[in-house]
This record gives structure tokens, sequence and C-alpha cells, in this order.
């Protein structure tokens, strides 16, 4: 997943010989192609317009549900349950990670179990979790947290396992205790990775927890607000959350992840922005 | 180091009968419902019954023709606009600002929309499946492309390499490890997409479909047993086709993976 074009780099595109004016432009090209030919689409009357809403109702709705309160609640619950169940994964991920990448013990004790379990899709484990902890908050937090603990466990597991041996053995010659040695050299030495890991994780919760609102029936939430303008033929509604559910994601690669990796890594120089 | 290496296998051997002991002693113990909390064997006897009977097969055919015809036209698109991108200037200012805005929705996102536009059924589970495996099919081949190493073009070029020598010769086996890491991950993607969406479009056949059925039922037995079928299957593709495709490209260009996901 390393391979991966990230959005910074696709940003970051060299512009070429031209401004920013010029960029702005361009980028915005495409959307004024694919909006109008939505328009000419819908308002040609091709498809029924409760299926093929024209974009003017759905910004519409869009303002109606944020003015009312109604969107921002739906916003609200969905981002509450993505931190409650991504912290949870982070904390067990890492630990879980951290101590496979120490102790050879551990690691052949848990590997195998985790291997096994890894490349199942989360989402199958829904109705099981459903049934077991009822419909609602319990069983979303706790399948977003399995999903995106797999992630995180095999990038702390990697990046302590690639922490160099010179540097611990250089800080066990210089006197560290272990407390240090895992303070100084193994944890920023590991961070990369585990950094790496928390974002392919909160990629993952992301991606399953609006599958996981529309299936667990909570009262609110993103997922749920689609699935259930389904019932009414509200396309505006569905659309305008999926509008929503865009920015977010786009939202937290900016501004939660990119940040802290030029705060930690980069500053220290261990990775080039 | 052969010591070693069977003390680890005894080690993971031993975590797996610890934890179906534990499972067992839970199961058992009258804490939970047998209906919610089925003791191995009945999972396994469960899982056989389903595989005698065929339908366990039946399932899993469904949710594997979804998906390769779901990853197909993604990689049928994806590939071919991921190298015109990269070679073409207009089409990347044209197809990255789209990407870019469709690649953070989350596949499974759209199935309400799709099932109002398309109603119940394959095309909705096909469709989700492409949305899900074109993005990671794109953008790899697009910065495999990108990657492959100026030099060799222009070396190529004095040699007197045609446009299409080029292409096959140079451009594609210089991107070809960008491309087989897109096809794993559109496929993985995939792989989760399907589940989620035959679960959402309920179509009476498929593996996704018989977890969420079972659960009207209280059949955790059935779930179980899917959700190993579907381990199994998501394994094999992950390990043998996959991992085997991807060796002989880390051997073969000395590249590593940083990270898994």
């Amino acid at each position: 997943m390393a391979q991966v074009a990230e959005l910074s780099e696709i940003a970051a595109q060299p512009a070429g010989e031209t401004g920013p004016v010029w960029r702005a432009l361009r980028n915005i090209f495409p959307f004024i192609v694919t909006g109008g030919a939505w328009e000419t689409a819908a308002h040609l009357g091709l498809f029924p317009a409760k299926f093929f809403p024209p974009l003017e109702t759905v910004a519409a709705t869009f303002m109606r549900l944020t003015i009312s309160g109604v969107l921002p609640h739906h916003v609200l619950d969905t981002l509450l349950r993505l931190i409650a169940g991504f912290a949870l994964a982070a904390i067990i991920g890492v630990g879980i990670g951290v101590a496979m990448g120490r102790s050879r013990r551990v690691e052949d004790y848990l590997l195998p179990l985790i291997s096994v379990a890894a490349p199942i899709p989360g989402l199958a484990y829904t109705p099981l979790f459903l049934l077991w902890f009822g419909p609602g908050n319990v069983p979303s937090i706790l399948l977003v947290a399995f999903v995106s603990t797999f992630p995180i466990i095999y990038n702390a597991w990697t990046g302590v396992k690639a922490v160099k041996d010179i540097w611990v053995r250089a800080a066990h010659a210089m006197g560290a205790d272990d407390r240090r040695l895992f303070r100084h050299v193994i944890l920023p030495g590991a961070l990369p990775y585990v950094l790496t890991g928390l974002r392919l994780g909160l990629a993952q919760a992301w991606r399953i927890l609006v599958a996981v609102e529309m299936l667990a029936a909570v009262p609110w939430g993103l997922g749920w607000m689609i699935f259930g303008a389904q019932e009414f033929l509200n396309t505006d509604v569905m659309l305008s959350g999926i509008a929503v559910i865009a920015l977010i994601g786009v939202g937290l690669e900016k501004l939660v992840f990119q940040p802290l990796e030029n705060f930690t890594v980069v500053r220290w120089g261990m990775v080039t922005s | 180091m052969t010591a070693e290496r069977s003390r680890s296998l005894r080690r993971g051997f031993t975590s797996f009968i610890v934890l179906a002991a534990f499972y067992e002693l839970v199961a058992h113990s009258g804490f939970v419902k047998p209906a919610l909390m089925p003791p191995l064997g009945t999972i396994a006897q469960t899982l056989g019954g389903m595989l005698a009977d065929g339908s366990m097969f039946g399932h899993a055919a469904a949710t594997l023709a979804r998906v390769l015809i779901g990853f197909g036209l993604a990689v049928a698109v994806g590939l071919p606009l991921g190298v015109l991108m990269a070679r073409l200037r207009p089409v990347e200012h044209f197809v990255l600002p789209l990407a870019s805005a469709l690649m953070p929705i989350p596949s499974l996102a759209w199935v309400p929309v799709f099932i109002l536009w398309f109603g119940l059924g394959d095309t909705v589970t096909v469709l989700i499946v492409f949305y899900a495996a074109l993005f990671p099919m794109l953008l790899n081949t697009w910065s495999g492309v990108r990657a492959v190493n100026p030099i060799w073009l222009r070396a190529a070029g004095a040699m007197g390499a045609d446009e299409r020598r080029l292409f096959w010769k140079v451009i594609i086996p210089g991107a070809s490890p960008f491309i087989i890491a897109g096809l794993r991950q559109s496929f993985l993607r995939s792989w989760i997409a399907v589940i989620g969406a035959e679960m959402l479009a309920a179509s009476n056949w498929g593996l996704g479909w018989v977890i969420f059925d079972a659960q009207q039922f209280l059949n955790a037995d059935v779930m179980m047993a899917s959700i190993l079928v579907i381990g199994l299957i998501g394994f094999a593709a992950e390990r043998l086709v996959f991992g085997s495709i991807e060796r002989a490209t880390i051997y073969r260009w000395g590249m590593a993976r940083m990270a898994k996901g």
C-alpha cells in the first residue's frame, strides 16, 4: 500500500510552466464539464428527477439540512464513532505491534493468529457483532476498532524490527536503560512505520464505518442518513451525504495526518516530505 | 535455526489451541446462549453440511463471479487510463482532479444510490466492486508509468526503439511493480466491497448475503462457517495468487514493500 499515490503527491504535482491561477482553473475544468453533463441530463429529463436531481436541488437540500442542524448531527455522531473506534485500535494496535517487535516470544504466539484474522474483511463480522452486542453504537465502534487494528499492528511490528541494531547497541554502550532506549531510540525509529500504520488504519476504519452504520441501524450517522433516504427516494439527501463523506475523507488526510507527519518524522529528518 | 523455527511453529500452534479451548469453554459455560456462540463442533458440522449439499459452493461462486467481473472491469478501465494519464498531459489534467475527489468516498456509501438507480441485484454489487477497485488500479498504474526512469526511455530511444517497442519493452516492464501492487490492492478492496454490497443489496446468493441472512434466524454457526470461507478465499488470493506474482517481481527488480495493510 506504500506505493499508492497519496493525495499530497497529487496536489503537489509540479504545475509545469504556469501560475497558480491557471492551475486552479485547470483543476476546476473537469468538474465544470462533469457538472455540465449532469445538469444537462437532469434538465432534459432523461431520468426521473427523483432519482437524478439537478445539482441546484442537491445544493439546496445540503443547505437546508445544514441549517436545520440535521446534517451536522449526523456528521458529529459518525465522527465520534470513528474517533472512539480508531483510538481503541491505535492503543491496542501499537501496543501489540511494539510488543511483537520487541519480544520474540510474543511474536511467535501472536503472529499466526493475526495473519489468519487479518485477511478476513471486517465487514463480514458485522452481522455476528450485531448478534452479540445488539444494534447500536457498541458493535459499530468495536468493528471499526477491530478492522483498523490490523494495519496498525503490522506496521508497528515492522517498524520496531526495522530499527537499526547498531542504534540500539550504540545506545546500550552509552548506558541507556531499557526505558530510555525505548523512549529515545525505538519509538522515534519506528515512528514513520507507526504513522503509516495509523494512516492506513484510519483509512480502513473510515471505509467500513459508513457501511457499518447502514447495517447497525444506529439512530444518527451519515451512513444511516444515506441508507434511510433510500426508502423515501431522496436522492438529493443521499448525494449531500456522499459529498460530506468525501469532504471528511479529504480532511482526515490533509488536516490530521499531513500536519502530524510534518511535525514529527519530517522534522526529525526521517523521511522527506 | 531449525530449532528456532520449530519453536516458533510450536508456539504458533499453542496459541491456536489455547484460543480454541477458551472459545469452547465460554461456549459450553452457559454464560452465552448456544445460538449466539455455537461450539466449534457445530460450526464444523454446519460447514460440512453446506459443503456437502453444495450451497456453500454456490454462494462462493456467486461472490467470486461478482468480484471477478467488477475487478476485471476496473482493470480494463484503470490500466489503460492510468497509462494514458501518465503519457498525455491533458488526460492527466482532466482525470486526476476527478479521481482525487471520488477516491476518498468509500465505495459502500454509493450502495443506496446505486440501488435506487439500478434496482436490487447484481448490477449494484458489480458496480460497487468496480468503484472500489478502480482507483488503486488507476493511481498505481499512473505513478508506475511516471516512475519509469527517464534515462531508460532516452537510452531506448537512442538505440532506435519506436513508440510501440518503447511502450511494450520499457514502459510496461518498468511500471509493472506498481501495476502488480495496484492489482493486489484492487483485489483486496474488491473483496471487502463485495461482502458489504451483498449484505446491503440482497440477492439470494453470495457469501455476504448468507451471513446477513443468518442474522435474522440467529444462525451464528452459518455466519462463522461463511466467515471462515471468506477468509480462506481471501487468504488464497492474497498469498497464492498475488503473493507469488509479487515475490517474483520483488526478486526480479529487487524492490521491497515498506508497509502492509
